[in-house]
């Protein structure tokens, strides 16, 4: 096994354990915030590494189509950790009815 | 193996998920967890190599279905009397549609024949096009793809018959310029696989539904206020599927040698496909849309 594919090997394992992470975090943590806070946090960096990871196996032009991709992941996420962010902050200022009925919190 | 224990893990994802989805009591993680299932799904057909039917469930299973779940539940919060329906009748009609599938998987037979993909290949020359999958839906069986936009169409017009309006919130602006600039990548991506549905996998479903899911963002940040029913060019632009479709035939039966209906000439197939294939993309991203996001709240009450 070359340098090179060790390092992939390791990226790889290290944006599971982020992803992981992040998943745990969405599971346990008490509000919407953390839990908005972990998923997107974690899950953008560990969807980053496992890119790197595969990128240093492949071929230049889909490391490329990869980078693109994870740059617009990167931006839905923040992009919709802040409008879910800023929804649960105005429902918590001035709660309306739940969209659904028997809808918890 | 390792393919293995992934396709094993995906099934029981998939299992778990439309379980989970049926028997969920809230409707929003109902929903959520459909989309989630749909996406599952668009792996599942990647993983059986089939990447049309893939791009065009994560298109329209996952992104726009969701998208139409989410803002029917944000009209149904306005009328909350409505009563529960009754379980079993759906019930029934579920299980009898489940039979009915159980029955037809047990009729394919176990070894699959290859004598069909022979013909597709042997013919594939005269189509027009070198991708297959586009081959059979435009060329082959080109009456199955005419008659699919117009149970698209039916199901608009259906829809239609409901009054549905969607109560637009003022677009917060972060969500406004992230609409702006996701637009004309989606506008890019979805020219691109039109395009390329000649050669690979893509085509007018696949680009018309990702059409559809940049007019929707567009629509639900109130973009586009011409995007509705009232407006003359989209109800064209909804018809110009089918009229291109019905046109491109009746006009490749009036060339000599042409006697079947719907069969194009081989010199002109890659270019009407095209032409046919276009204008599909934007009917059915019209009709997508238009189902997803109804008519704006705004409209004249004469009209």
């Amino acid at each position: 096994m070359s340098i090179l594919q060790l390092c992939s090997w390791l990226l790889l394992a290290l944006g599971v354990v982020f992803f992981l992470a992040g998943s745990l975090g969405l599971l346990r943590f008490a509000d919407s915030f953390s839990r908005l806070h972990a998923v997107t946090k974690a899950d953008t960096l560990g969807l980053g590494l496992v890119v790197i990871g595969l990128s240093l196996q492949s071929h230049w032009r889909e490391a490329c189509l990869m980078l693109l991709i994870w740059l617009v992941v990167m931006g839905s996420g923040a992009v919709s950790c802040q409008l879910l962010a800023r929804f649960s902050h105005e429902q918590q200022a001035n709660p309306v009815e739940p969209a659904d009925p028997g809808q918890e919190d | 193996m390792g393919l293995l224990l992934f396709d094993v893990v995906l099934c029981a994802l998939l299992l778990t998920l439309a379980g989970a989805a049926m028997l969920s009591r809230q409707l929003v993680h109902a929903v959520t967890l459909f989309i989630a299932f749909g996406v599952m799904m668009a792996l599942a057909w990647a993983r059986l190599q089939a990447p049309d039917l893939a791009l065009a469930e994560a298109a329209i299973g996952a992104g726009l279905t969701g998208a139409l779940c989410f803002t029917a539940l944000a009209r149904y919060a306005g009328d909350a009397g409505y009563p529960k329906p009754k379980l079993w009748l759906p019930l029934v009609f579920v299980a009898a549609v489940s039979a009915l599938l159980l029955y037809s998987v047990f009729q394919i037979p176990a070894q699959p024949t290859t004598e069909l993909s022979e013909r597709v290949a042997e013919h594939l020359a005269v189509s027009g096009v070198s991708h297959p999958v586009t081959a059979v839906l435009l060329n082959f069986r080109a009456w199955d793809t005419l008659l699919e936009l117009l149970v698209l169409l039916l199901a608009l017009l259906g829809a239609r018959q409901v009054p549905s309006q969607l109560p637009l919130h003022a677009g917060w602006s972060l969500s406004v310029s992230w609409s702006r600039l996701l637009s004309p990548m989606l506008l890019l991506l979805s020219a691109y696989l039109l395009w390329r549905g000649a050669a690979a996998p893509g085509g007018a479903f696949q680009a018309g539904a990702l059409l559809a899911s940049g007019l929707v963002i567009l629509r639900l940040n109130q973009q586009l206020a011409w995007l509705s029913w009232q407006n003359f060019a989209v109800r064209t632009l909804v018809l110009a599927g089918l009229i291109a479709f019905v046109m491109a035939g009746l006009a490749s039966l009036l060339l000599p040698g042409q006697l079947v209906w719907l069969s194009w000439p081989v010199a002109l197939a890659g270019g009407i496909i095209l032409l046919v294939e276009t204008f599909a993309t934007l009917a059915i991203a019209l009709t997508l849309a238009l189902l997803v996001v109804g008519e704006p709240e705004q409209e004249p009450a004469d009209a």
